[in-house]
């Protein structure tokens, strides 16, 4: 019990300074072996490959045969002023992300305000919304790819019936982008909606009962009480949200393959496709470059952000 | 203006209509995922030619379980579904052990430079895995380790999926009572024993949350296994689900989703099941660094 109280150094405060320091040393020594493993595999397979990009896409490489040569910045001259993709890719990317991160969060965010409170039939729409994320990108793509076809697919049966003839969606430039979107955000907007039903939980609900009391609507408590109380994990899962639309890989791979016409070509899924298709293993890495500098920047953005607008520790 | 101007009967027409208006708005907004699973499970008992047709049915006409068969002749799909299986399970023991291991370590140990090395380490979760497919393809390469299993599993343990894991680890440890560890050395356990004997066994909850989440995100990987693998006896479930096509490169509609129900339907009735555990493990992933 008393030691509970007393912390064991200053319990044995007594004993010879020498012998402490060498538990703690052994303490510390064991400490480095608990983490090695993880560490090691980190510096092998992120910290090393990160590395190693930069230096890549100095290189003209070759995935099958293998062969280098110092080129320079070359890989960087060409994608920025002879490469016609990347600027489509980079425009993209911006597209994509400009479109997924808002129709993300406000549905998120209007599906935990209507699930807030614990019933069995919020119960019942939270299950159902959140399904999808559990469930394979490919057998969701492979549904959604079946749904969005030109005659026979759901969507354009729907539309039928108000007497409009839908495009063929993915295969129609102007549309493909937007449907991936949606298909994305349909996919992970339940991992929004719990992030935001489980700060909702700390919601004080007698501001919204009295708020109710003086006679305030549903959108007006949303807009003066919800709102305001949720800013923080606004900030917090938009930043997530913002970051993870980087790595759209899966859904563009599986729906469109970057088409029509390079339409829904975005980063992540052009370095797949210059490694691993043109076999170009210098030119991607280049390109792998630029979306870590992206990744980064970002990420330095959300730590100045969440150090000014949240005070969470880590 | 007050609430004593304002009639409270019990349901007076505008709350009626409000309810009207709530659940219909759920139920719509809902129809964009319940159809699709709707369309999926009931599409994989069609034959092709009901699948296309207008106005979709409901319920197949005959329930045609022979697409579930083919989908095994077609390719070796169960082989698949083994190869899938065993690697999420090796995956997820493995990040299971070093992630505990080097959560405890960061969230109870003193040692020199732990807070930076944490912080190193979290640094793989904001990176895009495409970032590194490269390189580490070249890796692989180079210990001839493509086309093998390997990869599938060593990366998701000490990548991204190894690091997020440690950080749940860590924020658990982080909150059992010092005592206990204290009563452990005591009892002259050294540090492996006090984490092997006494700390692990109290992390259950933290141990479920990380293997929900490996085991689904290894299942559910699509992107390794197709830059690792080629041979088809190698394949996964996401490899072999985009594989039913015909000669022409059309998907054959009703095997592949028949196959696709068999991949999904486990995940789904775990979840459904476990749906409170598994949603409290996502979101705390989600609240991550």
């Amino acid at each position: 019990m008393e030691s509970s109280v007393t912390s064991p150094r200053l319990e044995r405060a007594p004993a010879p300074k020498r012998r402490i320091s060498r538990l703690a040393l052994k303490d510390a020594l064991s400490g480095y072996l608990f983490i090695t493993p993880q560490l090691l595999g980190f510096l092998i397979f992120v910290l090393g490959p990160v590395a190693a990009i930069f230096f890549f896409s100095l290189q003209s490489r070759n995935l099958l045969s293998g062969k280098a040569t110092f080129i320079g910045l070359q890989n960087y001259v060409q994608l920025f002023t002879h490469d016609p993709i990347f600027i489509k890719v980079l425009v993209n990317s911006l597209i994509f992300t400009a479109g997924l991160v808002p129709l993300n969060l406000v549905l998120a965010l209007v599906l935990a305000i209507m699930l807030a409170r614990q019933t069995f039939v919020t119960g019942f729409f939270r299950t159902v919304f959140f399904s999808p994320v559990v469930t394979s990108a490919v057998a969701w793509a492979i549904v959604w790819s079946f749904m969005l076809q030109g005659d026979q697919g759901t969507i354009n049966q729907v539309l039928k019936l108000f007497g409009i003839q839908g495009p063929n969606w993915l295969r129609d430039p102007g549309w493909a982008m937007f449907w991936v979107i949606v298909v994305r955000v349909l996919k992970n907007v339940g991992m929004n909606m719990v992030l935001f039903l489980a700060a909702l939980q700390d919601l004080p609900r007698e501001h919204v009962e009295a708020a109710q009391v003086d006679g305030a609507n549903i959108f007006q408590s949303v807009r003066y009480i919800i709102l305001p109380f949720l800013a923080p994990t606004i900030l917090l899962v938009m930043i997530i949200t913002v970051i993870g639309s980087l790595d759209v890989f899966d859904h563009i791979m599986l729906m469109t393959g970057g088409g029509p016409s390079n339409a829904t070509m975005v980063m992540a899924y052009y370095v797949y496709f210059t490694a691993f298709q043109l076999y170009e293993t210098g030119y991607a890495s280049a390109v792998a470059v630029i979306l870590f500098l992206i990744a980064l920047g970002l990420t330095i953005l959300q730590w100045s952000l969440r150090k000014r607008f949240i005070d969470y520790e880590i | 203006m007050r609430s004593e101007t304002f009639p409270r009967r019990p349901f007076p027409l505008h709350k009626w209509l409000g309810k009207a208006l709530f659940y219909g708005t759920l139920a719509l907004l809902s129809l964009s995922v319940v159809w699709p699973f709707w369309w999926m499970f009931t599409s994989a008992f069609k034959k092709t030619y009901e699948i296309f047709a207008f106005p979709p049915t409901l319920l197949p006409h005959t329930w045609n379980w022979q697409n579930f068969l083919d989908a095994f002749t077609y390719q070796p799909f169960a082989l698949h579904y083994i190869n899938s299986l065993y690697i999420a399970v090796l995956v997820t023991l493995g990040t299971l052990f070093f992630s505990s291991m080097a959560g405890y370590a960061f969230a109870r140990i003193p040692f020199w430079g732990s807070a930076s090395i944490f912080l190193l380490l979290l640094s793989a979760l904001m990176m895009p895995p495409e970032v590194t497919i490269v390189p580490n393809f070249i890796l692989m390469q180079t210990f001839k380790l493509i086309n093998t299993h390997v990869p599938l599993i060593i990366i998701p343990i000490f990548g991204a999926n190894g690091v997020m894991s440690t950080f749940m680890m860590r924020q658990f440890f982080l909150n059992i009572p010092k005592e206990i560890e204290e009563a452990a050395r005591m009892d002259g356990l050294n540090r492996f024993g006090i984490y092997w004997r006494v700390v692990l066994p109290m992390a259950k909850p933290a141990l479920a949350a990380v293997a929900i989440l490996t085991f689904l995100f290894s299942w559910n990987n699509f992107l390794d296994p197709l830059i690792y693998l080629n041979d088809i006896k190698l394949f996964t479930l996401p490899l072999s689900l985009r594989n039913f096509t015909d000669a022409y490169g059309q998907p054959q509609w009703n095997i592949q989703l028949a196959a696709t129900v068999m991949s999904v339907l486990p995940v789904l009735i775990f979840y459904i099941i476990a749906q409170k555990q598994v949603m409290e493990s996502f979101t705390s992933s989600g609240l991550k660094g």
